[in-house]
């Protein structure tokens, strides 16, 4: 962007106020370059880039009536797609905050045998019932070692036990989870 | 045809014109002339000038009031300039000498009222009376500020929001001056800075519904 560039985008704009559609046709499309420049610092996503665009779009014509044509209109137009950027890369932080991707959510299929995964995660809720009913140190191996993902030598400094003790409680735990598990299937 | 085009043609299909914004001090100024009429008609209605005029013979009380109004003042014009997009955030600055002056000549006075009285003399009842006060004036203020702050659609709503809460409560604890018939203490100081956070948060938390 030249200075002679955004001089002629600031008249464009000025035009635009008064109702000059097709100079407000020409700026929006002469802007475009600029604004996905912007949008591209902070996100990489094709899809994404374009619906911030069209954001940023949106936004200069609601407060298109606030730009002085004494100031500079990429300062202006740069403040506004800098603004939407971060804003929505604030909404997906948040969203993957709140939503957990599951290919298998999408899928299902008409032969039951092959929704055996989506059953497994059905079954997720009678799993997690089987580990509370397990007495307190083989629950406790199980959430350490199986579910926490701790080393034994960790899951024995939390939890007070020693490394063969929580051995000898996780063992005892996962044949106990299988009878359980196996009572279930044979029902 | 991509999505962008549709939508460029789309805006400036049926484009109307506008009318531009006022420049933001104006803006500004006008509100605060404004408030400045009914907070006169108020403190003269109640004959509460010579009162006032005699405490502010104190170049102290003097220099509590004009920074409380001077960080009114500010803090407004500020809100005006944040509530547009090319605006810098050094804005925010702009109400904070006033608030230094405020909160120190309040501090001192404060610290010669803790050494010349005894503490019995502070009545509590018109201290929550004071906290009352700036909430009570502050909350209208901010609702008429909003609604001249929304015309700019400010992309950025919370400094702008910030600025307004921080503007009226200090505009409110101005006003409660001509009403306050004695220095304030540490405890009405506290209560001043309860009040105008008070304000604050809640212009903060109505910044999105009221200015997006």
């Amino acid at each position: 962007m030249t200075v002679d560039g955004a001089e002629q985008w600031g008249r464009l704009m000025a035009a635009a106020q008064s109702g000059d559609g097709a100079a407000y046709q020409r700026l929006l499309r002469e802007v475009l370059p600029y604004i996905r420049a912007i949008v591209r610092r902070r996100h990489a996503a094709p899809d994404r880039v374009e619906d911030i665009v069209q954001d940023v779009l949106l936004t200069i014509h609601r407060v298109r009536h606030t730009y002085d044509p004494a100031r500079p209109f990429a300062a202006w137009l740069g403040a506004i797609a800098h603004r939407r950027s971060i804003d929505a890369l604030r909404r997906k932080v948040r969203n993957d905050a709140y939503e957990t991707f599951s290919p298998i959510a999408y899928e299902t299929y008409a032969d039951p045998a092959a929704n055996r995964e989506i059953a497994a995660h059905e079954d997720s809720a009678y799993l997690g019932e089987a580990i509370a009913a397990l007495p307190p140190g083989q629950r406790q191996a199980v959430e350490l070692l199986k579910l926490k993902e701790l080393s034994l030598a960790e899951a024995a400094a939390e939890s007070g036990q020693s490394v063969g003790a929580l051995k000898v409680s996780l063992h005892r735990a996962i044949r106990a989870l299988q009878r359980i598990i196996g009572a279930k299937e044979t029902e | 045809m991509d999505t962008c085009e549709q939508l460029i043609l789309h805006l400036a299909g049926g484009l109307q014109p506008v009318k531009r914004l006022r420049s933001p001090v104006v803006r500004a100024l006008l509100w605060l002339g404004v408030v400045g009429f009914l907070g006169t008609a108020l403190v003269l209605a109640f004959h509460r000038v010579p009162a006032l005029m005699e405490r502010a013979r104190d170049p102290k009380f003097a220099l509590e009031l004009v920074g409380t109004l001077a960080t009114g003042i500010l803090a407004v014009v500020a809100a005006f300039e944040l509530s547009l997009p090319d605006r810098s955030l050094k804005w925010v600055l702009l109400p904070a000498p006033s608030l230094a002056l405020w909160l120190c000549s309040s501090g001192y006075s404060c610290w010669r009222h803790l050494i010349a009285s005894d503490p019995g003399q502070i009545d509590p009842a018109e201290t929550t009376l004071c906290l009352a006060w700036i909430v009570g004036f502050g909350v209208p203020l901010a609702i008429s500020l909003f609604l001249v702050l929304r015309r700019s659609h400010p992309i950025d709503p919370v400094p702008a929001a910030v600025m307004a809460g921080l503007g009226v409560a200090s505009i409110a604890a101005f006003l409660l001056q001509f009403f306050h018939p004695y220095d304030v203490t540490f405890i009405d100081l506290g209560l001043h800075l309860a009040a105008v956070a008070i304000v604050i948060i809640l212009a903060r938390a109505a910044a999105y519904p009221a200015l997006d």
